[in-house]
């Protein structure tokens, strides 16, 4: 059988960037038109972090914990998110048909990761910045926050790495089937538990968290609960330092991984014809 | 009659293969199995960082045995109201099968048989980890079984009422079927008093806790397999084991005309709409 020609894609910074934009505005615009949407996930996260509260408060735990279910709960609409609308995201464009039509254009597949990513990020943000609010009116969270920048600056590198690993996950999702579906159903309690959502991940034991800080949200929020809560620093697993580090690492990383693996993806693809191939 | 069994039973074979042959036997067995331990794992961690491991307490006990048979409430109210999704969304198929001669209720609470019997396998499997490496204070020499296995069969029943009346919602809507589904499951999961006792709920939500079967059905569970353990905690604690009985036919009953219900009135909807082949990509 004749080998298929590969045909490099022109580079061009403009294009990528417009590709961005592109890819970001449906996620971002798309997302406010949708308002019934929006309720759901802020009331869906609401509701589990209200039982995960009355579980501290039936358990008499101190007021630091129930600060940390907050940002947990708000933090779980990131990894909902990567897995949803990053890591199966193109399985589904593959299923609905539009894969084909992202390939067969002239633009950059990393910059409609990117804009996927980028759109999935802002979008969120807003639901995730609700859920904080809500929850910790609700529940009376108290705050501390030792630098502002320092938990800004922490929260964008904890998205870069995320989301870099969204990209890197998309391009193995879409060469599964029906798998994709069932693993990203997969990767949610398992992770909640690891990435101590509801609790720091020090209580897991040293080696289990240093094993989850490959998960940027393990050490991301463990690093952010320090800054800005009073007895934060005392549940810590790292120094922040430390974990900002990690999280460089793993944001290169991913980044890395990402192009690696959807050239390899396009490859596979070209070569044995399942581009478009959908597998009921 | 024979019909209708027979719809249920082909459809229960057709739910377990969509379920199961995905992947081989082995990895199946892994993903029923992880995510239940992992969401039982994390309430496990929560209470031993907190108690300092303090797992003989009648408080683990109430909060263990009461995530673990919440099992249940997703595998079998989501396995029926998925069905619909499944076939109208995914396969395409639920026109064929309203065509056919079936009974769709019967067809849909079929379709839900396999993760009950998935369900049932990591509520098995969530009880026995409690038991052997947490102290879990349950003794199956005490347990009084006839009282369990008859609360188990009524809550199911009244959870296929449940999922078909979510499955009647679903067949209506184009958006938000994840989470309509997902938003019943979770505030269930909040008011009955899952995984802790209504007492500690503000005042003001502890009537929603009081008018939902789960409430009733989760505490028969506890009192059979804990007995005196259960009953310690005061929530419910002025009732017998016969008034919670009796509150659960009740409720089981009256959900269940409500059910069917509105699952007759969203089917009719949904073919005078022309519905039942919609299909959203949504």
């Amino acid at each position: 059988m004749k080998e298929p020609v590969e045909v490099s894609r022109p580079y061009s910074a403009k294009l990528f960037l417009q590709t961005v934009i592109a890819r970001a505005y449906p996620r971002v615009i798309g997302a406010q038109r949708e308002r019934s949407w929006m309720f759901f996930d802020v009331f869906l996260p609401f509701l589990s972090v209200s039982a995960y509260v009355f579980v501290y408060r039936a358990i008499g735990a101190p007021e630091t914990y129930i600060g940390f279910v907050v940002m947990g709960g708000a933090m779980i609409a990131f990894w909902m998110n990567i897995l949803w609308g990053m890591s199966s995201q193109l399985y589904w464009e593959k299923e609905q048909g539009n894969l084909a039509l992202y390939i067969m254009a002239p633009n950059s597949m990393m910059a409609i990761l990117l804009g996927m990513a980028l759109g999935g990020m802002v979008a969120t943000t807003l639901r995730a910045l609700v859920i904080i609010l809500v929850g910790s009116l609700a529940f009376n969270v108290q705050f501390a926050l030792v630098s502002f920048w320092a938990l800004l600056g922490t929260f964008l590198l904890t998205m870069v790495a995320l989301y870099g690993m969204g990209m890197m996950f998309s391009s193995i999702f879409l060469m599964l089937n029906r798998e994709a579906w069932h693993l990203a159903n997969l990767a949610q309690e398992p992770i909640f538990l690891f990435s101590g959502f509801y609790f720091p991940i020090k209580s897991l034991g040293f080696w289990i968290a240093a094993g989850a800080s490959i998960i940027p949200l393990s050490v991301g929020m463990d690093a952010m609960r320090q800054l800005v809560f009073p007895d934060g620093p005392t549940f810590g697993f790292l120094d922040v330092r430390i974990e900002l580090a990690i999280l460089v690492i793993l944001s290169i990383g991913f980044i890395l991984g990402a192009r690696y693996l959807l050239a390899a993806m396009e490859r596979l693809a070209i070569r044995e014809g399942r581009l478009t191939e959908s597998r009921r | 009659m024979l019909g209708r069994l027979r719809t249920f039973r082909i459809a229960a074979w057709l739910g377990w293969q969509i379920e199961s042959n995905w992947t081989d036997p082995f990895l199946f067995a892994v993903y029923s199995i992880v995510k239940p331990v992992a969401g039982a794992a994390i309430l496990v961690v929560m209470y031993g960082v907190i108690t300092r491991g303090d797992f003989s307490s009648p408080l683990f006990s109430y909060i263990y045995l009461g995530n673990a048979f919440y099992i249940y409430v997703g595998a079998v109210m989501a396995g029926i109201s998925w069905a619909v999704i499944d076939d109208r969304e995914h396969y395409k198929t639920l026109k064929y099968i309203y065509i056919s001669p079936v009974r769709v209720p019967f067809y849909l609470v079929g379709r839900g048989v396999a993760r009950f019997l998935t369900g049932t396998i990591s509520v098995m499997i969530t009880v026995m980890a409690g038991l052997l490496f947490l102290n879990l204070q349950l003794d199956l020499g005490t347990v009084n079984w006839l009282m369990f296995i008859s609360a188990l069969v009524l809550g199911v029943v009244m959870l296929a009422n449940l999922g078909l009346l979510l499955a009647g919602v679903t067949l209506l809507i184009a958006h938000h079927f994840f989470l309509i589904g997902e938003a019943v499951a979770s505030a269930l999961y909040l008011f009955s008093g899952a995984i802790f006792p209504l007492d500690v709920l503000p005042d003001w939500l502890r009537p929603v806790g009081f008018a939902i079967p789960l409430t009733y059905w989760l505490e028969l569970l506890r009192r059979a397999l804990v007995g005196n353990v259960a009953e310690a905690f005061p929530t419910l604690s002025n009732f017998s084991n016969t008034q919670l009985f009796g509150i659960l036919v009740g409720l089981t009953v009256g959900f269940g005309l409500l059910s069917t219900l509105i699952f007759r009135w969203c089917d009719h909807q949904a073919r005078e709409r022309g519905l039942i082949d919609m299909v959203t990509n949504y």
